[in-house]
């Protein structure tokens, strides 16, 4: 597929995205605005996910520690009365960046299965570190009183919030496909694909990787920032294991060569929650054996049925 | 903080660990033979603890109970073999993390069907009720010190299979090159399958053990699970004997933190200070544990093959 008609599928992708407010208004079903907005806000986490699970080739099964930090932030600061949303989100995105800079200084110095292992037992400790934490409600968590303030826009608005984060996904979908084709983005798919030759070559991809790690945490930390405005509630439950666990199937079911694969991919996996929850209480029972059977013969993702199958 | 609470807190670790132990055998070995990472190894601890109670309930025997959970399990873990894992052995970890992860939800929600969603309690009969007396003031409770008896002759079998039987050889050599084996003439896949069928075992071993301690409920698997993760990463990736050591090490420092960490800082912390952070600090411990054995060993305490 050239990248003209990739160009008119993302293009008609956005003008459905930016169809909604107005078509749920017109039927008055407030509901698709928020669930497609909790879509396109775990869509934002998919994509930070890819940057280093696709293209870096880091199998990082704790990526949920972020959307956690990043709500925090904000719930933390509201908490004590700051409730300024570009002061909320700035911490997000820092304290975010930060947590990945420690995480991944110690992870990445690992491979394999040790990575996973240890990405997933990092973000278990925050999990348990927000359970303990009773001054912000323990494991039952707490409400977001007021969401963050932006004067100019009100998140109170469900289709102003709406647009912010679809604005919001469309700058990540731009920053990520220049970030994986710039200088930097080559280094780390070449790391991918071969470390030796990388290393040859006279890149070092350790501080490659880490760079990758800490930018990918800092935009799932503005994906919790947003979330937690979502939901306007903040509990440990953002880090649940279960939770990195959905991030890394959005990325595979959407396809993992393609920046905008996990958009797709968040889309099929909680659309397809949503329609089995609503059909029978024991919906994991049939979503359980359905991820199986697309990690057995589903390899190359929606966007490998739609943009052909590229690398 | 006096010598008996110690004493006392370090069997409860050691009850911990053996414990870890049997779950982390079977995923280490699993791991080393067939490269195969399985998160679904925390629903065997399930399925067994399930099996166990119903059966205990159903017959009135404990012991029958116990060992038809421990074949149901085998059974239950021979069939996730061969219908979803066989399949699986040659991809990348990725897929293997993902499948089994889809694997966990399925036996979640099979086990809140069956028996619902709420906790069930199981018992333990009255001839492993009550405490045994290890000497002056210490009073133990006599279920506790049979899991680690139990735990720890397990240990020993298993190092006897594996380091003195012919089956035990076939494992090792299956470990370091499949291809040998089978052109040997060896059966690799039933080798396989029994590995896996054993390993499964051993959790629903630990799960139904468990049963009487903690609570049965869909999802106990996972908590444990990845506190097993720990222990294995701790203790070096496929080695047997990495695994004994990080049970032993996390069951301890688990226990004794959650035991001391908030006295111990109360004495230099105002008690309030030490009420938020102690339970903070120690349910941190064994991840920080791993992070510093990391930084320093990448490839754990007992790397199985250097």
């Amino acid at each position: 597929m050239n990248s003209r008609t990739r160009a008119i599928v993302l293009g008609t992708g956005l003008v459905l995205l930016a169809a909604v407010p107005p078509v749920a208004g017109l039927f008055n079903q407030p509901f698709y605005l928020d669930l497609v907005r909790r879509v396109m806000i775990f869509a934002i986490a998919a994509l930070s996910l890819n940057l280093i699970l696709g293209y870096g080739g880091m199998i990082s099964f704790g990526h949920a520690a972020y959307l956690g930090i990043g709500a925090y932030a904000v719930g933390v600061l509201a908490h004590y009365g700051i409730d300024n949303g570009f002061l909320q989100w700035a911490l997000a995105i820092v304290a975010s960046a930060l947590v990945a800079l420690v995480i991944g200084a110690v992870s990445i110095r690992t491979s394999g299965v040790y990575f996973i292992m240890i990405t997933l037992a990092f973000t278990q400790m925050l999990y348990y570190l927000g359970i303990s934490i009773e001054e912000f409600g323990g494991d039952d968590g707490m409400r977001l009183a007021v969401k963050s303030q932006f004067g100019l826009i009100d998140l109170n608005d469900g289709s102003a919030f709406y647009y912010l984060v679809l604005a919001i996904l469309v700058l990540f979908l731009v920053l990520g496909h220049r970030l994986v084709n710039s200088r930097f983005g080559m280094v780390i798919r070449a790391a991918r694909s071969n470390e030796a030759r990388t290393r040859s070559i006279g890149f070092s991809p350790y501080p490659y990787r880490l760079a990758a790690f800490v930018i990918a945490g800092a935009m799932c930390g503005l994906a919790g920032a947003l979330l937690v405005n979502h939901t306007a509630y903040l509990t440990p439950e953002f880090m649940n294991w279960t939770r990195s666990g959905e991030l890394m199937f959005m990325v595979i079911l959407g396809g993992m060569a393609s920046i905008a694969g996990p958009v797709l991919g968040a889309f099929a996996l909680l659309l397809v929650e949503d329609a089995l929850s609503g059909w029978t209480q024991h919906w994991q029972l049939i979503l359980g054996p359905l991820l199986v059977l697309s990690v057995l013969f589903f390899r190359h993702g929606l966007a490998g049925l739609l943009f052909g199958k590229n690398e | 903080m006096n010598i008996v609470l110690v004493l006392e807190q370090t069997l409860n670790g050691l009850q911990l660990g053996v414990m870890l132990f049997l779950m982390a055998a079977g995923l280490t070995l699993v791991f080393g033979i067939m490269n195969l990472v399985n998160l679904a190894h925390g629903s065997f601890y399930m399925v067994g603890a399930y099996l166990a109670t119903t059966f205990y309930q159903a017959t009135g025997s404990f012991a029958l109970g116990v060992l038809l959970g421990l074949a149901g399990t085998l059974v239950v873990g021979i069939v996730v073999e061969l219908v979803a894992l066989r399949t699986l052995y040659e991809r990348d970890h990725l897929d293997q993390v993902l499948a089994t992860f889809g694997l966990i939800l399925f036996f979640n929600e099979l086990m809140a069907m069956l028996w619902g969603r709420a906790a069930i309690y199981a018992t333990i009969p009255g001839y492993l009720s009550g405490h045994v007396e290890l000497f002056a003031g210490l009073r133990y409770p006599l279920y506790r010190l049979v899991i680690i008896a139990v735990g720890l002759a397990v240990a020993g079998l298993l190092w006897f299979v594996v380091a003195r039987t012919r089956l035990g050889m076939l494992i090792r050599a299956g470990a370091s090159n499949r291809a040998m084996v089978a052109a040997l003439g060896v059966n690799i896949r039933l080798l396989y399958t029994l590995v896996f069928g054993f390993g499964a075992a051993l959790a629903g071993l630990a799960g139904l053990m468990a049963g009487p301690i903690h609570v049965v409920q869909p999802g106990m698997g996972e908590l444990i699970l990845i506190e097993v993760f720990v222990v294995i990463v701790i203790g070096g990736i496929g080695s047997i004997r990495g695994a004994f050591a990080g049970a032993l090490i996390v069951g301890m420092v688990d226990t004794l933190g959650r035991a001391f960490v908030r006295p111990m800082l109360a004495t230099v912390l105002s008690p309030s200070a030490a009420d938020t952070a102690g339970p903070a600090l120690a349910s941190m411990l064994i991840y920080l544990l791993m992070a510093i054995v990391l930084a320093l060993r990448p490839q754990g305490l007992f790397p199985a093959r250097s």
